[in-house]
């Protein structure tokens, strides 16, 4: 039997690799998504600060200088484009002396260099009449109002799903073993068996210096740089209304204190090169560290709000900037590799590069059928209370509370289980409901979900997965 | 427009039935249960060991059956109750959105309202224990919830971290089911639980208790497969070179409960910090009139049979409140209650002297574990109330009865506080 040989495989359902298979399925081509995870997001796009950078701290003339800010200026359109929560709250860059000074106007000068807009110095009294809980310490702040916050995880699943709809096919739990090239045509061994592509897009996070070697020669490493985070309450989330970074340092944007699009509080992360790529801890001197440097920058965090901590694992490349091209030898390969912070925030860019490269590989015409709209799951508690009381008239479902924090109905978690890439683990329904994300972490609702979830798949609770 | 209804009892476990049963007997016919599971009874549907019911009816019943005996009271009266109806919001006028799948979204005004919500589990997330994050780790009641309301096999090799009343069911419950429990550590010298579950659930399947122990690392990505556990100083520290590891696929946590007040800060309710439940006075009135509390929303118990007593008072008082309009028979005479010397919290915070009619239990708990002490109720420097004990420990409350006679000397403040004894 003849093999489908698709034009592009994209090794890797984070945010890179979703965002670029969204971008292609515009195209007459065939594509492929292929991640060794059951699930889309389940890398470094699940756990990182959740910003959209305004993109003033890259090196000018740096591709992550030049996509955060391209890839910040798409947010608007994408977010209602593909129904995803991202809310342009601004930032404030602090710091704590009269001497620092010079350090935020180079960050300002850099950011203008970078073409971003609005960037502004403002006095110690200025930036606490704007944050009343900023430290009193803080001697003055860099406001850069186009920085925002997003949902990764709706983020991620919409550019998913979108690529889904338009045609583009996912393999899950499908671990990449090994890539060959033979004549024109890449064959990706993997665990469910071959896969024939003329192109390979390499979106493989903390593992694309792995991938990359698979078939070209060495021409970067990748180091897993971890970074650790608290998450607070609700109740918390209102003590500040922008991101509040610190001075960046050679290791990343420092420690930052952040409201998130669900009303919570996020404090993090910290920057530990590690060797370990599944190394996900979090550890007691990381979390000491989160709090005792949070405490630089904001006044008063409720630390006994805390509902979770956890880390997540930037892919450091040793270039320093993002790596994304066509290998030079071996071609048809493109790398989207290093893709550090501001990544979230360039996603949309580099699927617009990634584009442009597999333009000069094969031709891009342009379908008649794409549909660039996406629909995500109706969160019923974000809607007015007449909206609401409507749906539950549809489905009565929706009035069937099953998660009592975060308000999620049995409904909502109908949904997400079954739409299309739809959720098949415990984590998989939470980052696509909200469900045990709150205040209990799961306490009550976790039995109920995995009951759907065994039902759905056919299998007994105790094989229901948390993830994986 | 609004529905209306007399008193509405918001959660149908142990709390909300004795308090409609109570109303219900003191006159207020007109209440309804909400109930946001599918059947009345609460967590005790869940507590299917025995030892309920010793103070309540003289005899050892399981959670269900406690539960069994107050669901007949509450059919027998035909008091209303709506199972799969989750309250969404209170508001301080005493207006509940309600939601369920059967009556859609409304709103009901009340003339009383009784929170009696129940408590949650504090998750590993609020104990910021380092590690890992992979399947096989639960707080003890969703573990208990999934075995024996599910049936699921949830491990084979469990490590319980606290030695809250549910950690010491489940590690029972969880040998009766083929695993093997190997440790339960405690961050504290002392345990959080009853005794009398220490000896039948720890001693008498030889489990250990590891006292001044926490977990200090978790390993596994998608599995659980082992823990480290290490002994603390008195700060709570981990003391290096103490770790020792534990090969396990189960982590269970009890490390404490939270009385469940979103409800109530909504209704603006005022929360007591050492309680995290509301702010009462002896009617167990909270801070917004007519809205009362009881049970674990309250102050967490270590007995149902307590939260029954406290609940019924509470459902007779919403009654009395409904009935009198809110009026008082004399001018009220505040007496502030505050905790002293080695009391964590008192429930009530205050007392209305002027209009007490029957007895107040006055509930608290100790600060540490004290050997031959006397707990004193003091007011203006004058001893009115005091009791000899052999120990008093923080995993057991408290629970004095002032008369109304005693009251008549005491003005401004009460306080409840423990004299250590000559050790």
């Amino acid at each position: 039997m003849d093999q489908k040989i698709y034009d592009a495989a994209v090794i890797g359902a984070g945010v890179v690799g979703c965002a670029a298979a969204r971008e292609l399925s515009r195209y007459e081509l065939s594509v492929i998504v292929i991640d060794k995870e059951s699930d889309v997001c389940e890398g470094t796009s699940k756990a990182n600060s959740a910003i959209i950078h305004a993109g003033f701290d890259a090196e000018p003339g740096s591709l992550k200088a030049k996509l955060n800010v391209q890839g910040n200026a798409l947010m608007d359109r994408l977010s209602k484009e593909l129904d995803f929560p991202f809310f342009r709250i601004g930032a404030f860059v602090v710091c704590r002396s009269k001497d620092e000074i010079p350090k935020l106007e180079e960050l300002k000068k850099r950011g203008e260099e970078n073409g971003v807009s609005g960037l502004k110095i403002l006095s110690c009294e200025e930036a606490h009449e704007m944050e009343p809980n900023l430290s009193d310490e803080v001697y003055a702040a860099l406001y850069a109002p186009t920085s925002g916050i997003v949902c990764p995880f709706t983020m991620t699943l919409a550019f998913a799903e979108n690529a889904y709809d338009n045609g583009a096919e996912f393999s899950l739990s499908n671990e990449v073993t090994d890539i060959t090239k033979n004549d024109d045509i890449f064959v990706i061994s993997s665990s469910k068996g071959e896969i024939k592509a003329k192109c390979v897009i390499n979106c493989a996070g903390v593992y694309a210096d792995k991938i990359h070697d698979m078939v070209c020669y060495h021409a970067f490493g990748i180091t897993p740089r971890k970074g650790e985070y608290m998450l607070l309450d609700t109740c918390a989330g209102g003590i500040v209304k922008k991101t509040i970074f610190q001075l960046p340092t050679h290791m990343g944007k420092g420690i930052l204190v952040t409201p998130t699009v669900h009303g919570n509080l996020l404090l993090g992360p910290t920057a530990d090169n590690i060797e370990d790529k599944e190394d996900t801890s979090t550890t007691r001197e990381g979390i000491a560290s989160v709090k005792a440097k949070s405490a630089l920058s904001v006044k008063d965090i409720p630390y006994n709000q805390v509902i979770t901590s956890f880390s997540g694992l930037r892919a450091s490349a040793d270039t320093g900037d993002f790596i994304i091209r066509e290998d030079e030898k071996v071609k048809g390969f493109i790398d989207a590799a290093g893709i550090e912070s501001p990544g979230l925030s360039s996603a949309p860019a580099i699927a617009l590069y990634i584009r442009d490269i597999v333009g000069g590989i094969l031709p891009l015409k342009e379908k008649k059928d794409f549909r660039p709209e996406r629909k995500g799951i109706t969160l019923l508690a974000m809607l007015p209370p007449e909206k609401r009381a409507e749906l539950i008239k549809e489905n009565p479902d929706y009035g069937m509370m099953v998660c009592r924090c975060s308000q999620v109905s049995e409904g909502e978690i109908a949904d997400s289980i079954n739409r299309p890439l739809g959720a098949t683990t415990l984590d998989g329904v939470k980052r696509r409901t909200g469900s045990g994300m709150g205040r209990c972490q799961g306490g009550f609702c976790t039995p109920k979900i995995m009951a759907m979830l065994a039902e759905k798949q056919g299998i007994p609770l105790s094989e229901v997965k948390k993830n994986g | 427009m609004a529905e209306h209804i007399s008193l509405a009892v918001i959660g149908g476990g142990p709390a909300g039935m004795a308090a409609a049963v109570s109303a219900y007997d003191s006159g207020i016919t007109d209440v309804t249960i909400f109930e946001r599971e599918n059947e009345l009874g609460g967590i005790l549907n869940q507590c299917i060991h025995n030892g309920f019911g010793l103070h309540t009816f003289k005899e050892e019943l399981t959670g269900p059956e406690y539960a069994g005996r107050y669901i007949d009271e509450v059919k027998r009266r035909n008091i209303r109750y709506e199972t799969g109806s989750t309250v969404l919001s209170v508001s301080p006028d005493r207006q509940i959105t309600v939601v369920s799948r059967e009556k859609g979204m409304r709103i009901i005004s009340a003339d009383a309202i009784i929170l009696s919500m129940g408590c949650r589990e504090r998750p590993r997330g609020a104990l910021n224990i380092p590690g890992m994050r992979p399947q096989g780790i639960y707080s003890a009641g969703t573990a208990q919830k999934l075995v024996n309301c599910e049936g699921c096999v949830i491990g084979k090799e469990v490590v319980i971290l606290g030695s809250g009343d549910i950690g010491l069911i489940m590690a029972r419950r969880m040998t009766l089911e083929g695993a093997h429990v190997k440790a339960v550590a405690e961050l504290m010298p002392y345990s959080g639980g009853l005794k009398r579950n220490i000896v039948q659930c720890l001693d008498d399947y030889g489990i250990p208790l590891l006292l001044s122990h926490t977990v200090v690392d978790i390993k596994g990505k998608r599995r659980l497969e082992g823990v480290t556990v290490a002994e603390v100083d008195q700060s709570g520290t981990p003391i290096p070179g103490t770790e020792e590891y534990y090969e396990c696929d189960t982590l269970l946590l009890s490390c404490g409960l939270i009385p469940e007040n979103e409800l109530s800060l909504s209704a603006g309710v005022k929360i007591n910090g050492a309680t995290n439940g509301p702010v009462v006075d002896d009617r167990l009135e909270t801070s917004t009139d007519g809205i009362f509390a009881c049970g674990n929303v309250l102050h967490v118990h270590d007995l149902v049979d307590f939260v029954s007593e406290e609940s019924s008072r509470a459902g007779k008082n919403a009654a009395d409140f409904i009935r009198s309009c809110g009026k008082t028979k004399n001018e009220p005479v505040i007496v502030r209650v505050t905790a002293g010397n080695g009391v964590r919290y008192t429930v009530p915070n205050t007392i209305d002297a002027a209009n007490a009619s029957g007895d107040i239990h006055l509930r608290f708990r100790v600060r540490n574990v004290y050997k031959g002490c006397t707990i004193k109720l003091i007011s203006g420097g004058s001893v009115i109330y005091s009791k000899k004990k052999k120990i008093v420990v923080p995993g057991e409350m408290e629970d004095i009865i002032i008369k109304p006679e005693m009251l008549s000397s005491v003005s401004g403040e009460l306080v409840a506080e423990i004299e250590e004894g000559a050790v």
